[in-house]
């Protein structure tokens, strides 16, 4: 059905009120599944694992063309680069960790922001037109080494007792309900938060993409007698929902940087 | 139809919260690849730059500070020269006003004394030309009153000792007159 549905949208005779009663062929989970393009061994190599290393190779030659060879007066390139670069290190490192304290996670989130922006960009790149980040592995991969960092950087920071204290938010002057508390915490810190902070983002991207394919795949199908319009319309909404998703990339990959860099902060803070 | 069935089959059991394994592989990858260069490589890199243009925007700014330290120093000496000048200027003026209110003060007394000088020795030339007159005058008187006596008498007075004792009796007499007359 899969493959079927998305050879639909691109069939030329599937149309509203074609005699073939073709049905819209609307977008679903199938949507997210990729033959794969070539096999390595027993390894299925696909377009998104094309996307993901191509967005790597962007990424490191982009800012190797701006940053490899460096000068005190920047050329347009590396001006442009130095704006991303301080973006991130001012503008969320700092802000959140202090530049003393921060200092040392500035390559991590740097890269961080710069590699899930791109990833999510793919979802308008004509070809491409997919965004990695909608495959939920990549930003599981991102936010466990997030999770790790924090988790590790807690227990360093605070010793063992301290470490869990610092997690759970135990403290003797809330009484009773410490305990309740420290669950929570435990519960919400420890358990749901690499998870939300992984699917915050997959989730965003997810919809994104479904949303997309869907006026466009709608502009198609409705491009068929006194619908014409309609398909106008689809066509017009999915111009706004490209800007729209231009916009919600950029913000996901600040958002997921800003949120990585607070769970760092509340790892090295003295009082949870 | 089978085929079908078997591809509904796999779907129903896609979840896309849950990760495959290959992109979890493909994704740490991709990420780690990144991570490095921006770690060992580029940022160190940036870095390096922007410290060194930091330091040079601070040398700009020092060289600068400097420059304006410099011209505010030398505006300072210059407002001291300048006010030295007018203090000297001022100092001449008054010297030259004292030496002309001196100068003027000397000639003042010079041109007094001169009018003294002048004014006495009118009045020495006056009294020496008196005397010489009243000499003369005595002389004269006495030898017309002796010649006038002599013709009266007939009697010549020639002797000159005589007529000049009896003259300045004559003369003492009329000056005690005179004397008594007062």
């Amino acid at each position: 059905m899969s493959a079927d549905q998305t050879q639909l949208a691109f069939d030329w005779s599937c149309r509203i009120m074609s005699d073939n009663g073709c049905g819209f062929p609307a977008p679903g989970l199938h949507s997210f599944l990729f033959k794969p393009m070539f096999h390595i061994g027993g390894f299925e190599f696909n377009k998104v694992m094309l996307l993901a290393l191509l967005t790597t190779l962007i990424v490191v030659t982009f800012f190797t063309l701006a940053f490899g060879k460096a000068k005190v007066v920047p050329g347009k390139l590396q001006m442009i680069g130095e704006a991303g670069y301080d973006f991130v290190r001012r503008g969320i490192v700092y802000e959140t960790l202090g530049k003393k304290e921060g200092e040392k996670y500035v390559p991590l989130m740097v890269s961080l922001f710069f590699f899930i922006w791109i990833m999510n960009i793919w979802s308008v790149i004509p070809l491409a037109q997919f965004p990695v980040s909608s495959i939920i592995a990549y930003p599981a991969v991102l936010a466990a080494i997030v999770y790790v960092t924090w988790v590790s950087l807690t227990f360093k920071r605070h010793g063992f007792v301290g470490g869990w204290k610092n997690i759970t938010g135990y403290d003797n002057s809330l009484g009773p309900i410490k305990w309740l508390v420290s669950f929570i915490e435990f519960f919400s810190n420890l358990l749901v938060r690499p998870f939300t902070h992984a699917v915050r983002l997959f989730a965003n991207m997810f919809a994104g993409h479904l949303m997309l394919v869907m006026f466009t795949v709608a502009s198609w199908y409705l491009l068929n007698s006194w619908l014409i319009p309609a398909a106008g319309v689809s066509f017009v909404m999915t111009m706004v929902m490209i800007l729209f998703e231009l916009f919600v990339q950029a913000v996901q990959a600040y958002v997921f940087v800003l949120l990585a860099c607070s769970y760092i902060q509340g790892a090295v803070s003295e009082h949870h | 139809m089978i085929a079908n069935l078997v591809q509904l089959a796999a779907e129903e059991e896609q979840n896309p919260l849950v990760p495959p394994g290959p992109e979890l592989l493909v994704g740490t990858v991709a990420f780690a690849i990144v991570f490095f260069f921006f770690w060992k490589k580029l940022l160190p890199n940036i870095n390096k730059v922007l410290e060194q243009r930091r330091e040079a925007i601070e040398g700009g700014i020092e060289k600068a500070e400097a420059a304006q330290t410099e011209a505010q120093s030398v505006l300072e000496q210059y407002k001291a020269q300048l006010a030295e000048a007018r203090h000297e200027a001022a100092r001449l003026r008054q010297e030259a006003q004292e030496q002309g209110a001196q100068l003027i003060a000397e000639m003042r007394v010079e041109g007094q004394r001169q009018r003294e000088e002048i004014i006495a020795a009118g009045h020495a030339q006056i009294a020496a030309d008196r005397k010489a007159a009243s000499q003369s005058l005595r002389q004269d008187v006495g030898q017309l009153a002796t010649t006038l006596a002599g013709k009266l008498v007939g009697e010549s007075l020639e002797d000159h000792a005589r007529q000049s004792r009896t003259i300045d009796r004559f003369l003492d007499e009329l000056e005690e007159k005179a004397e008594a007359a007062r």
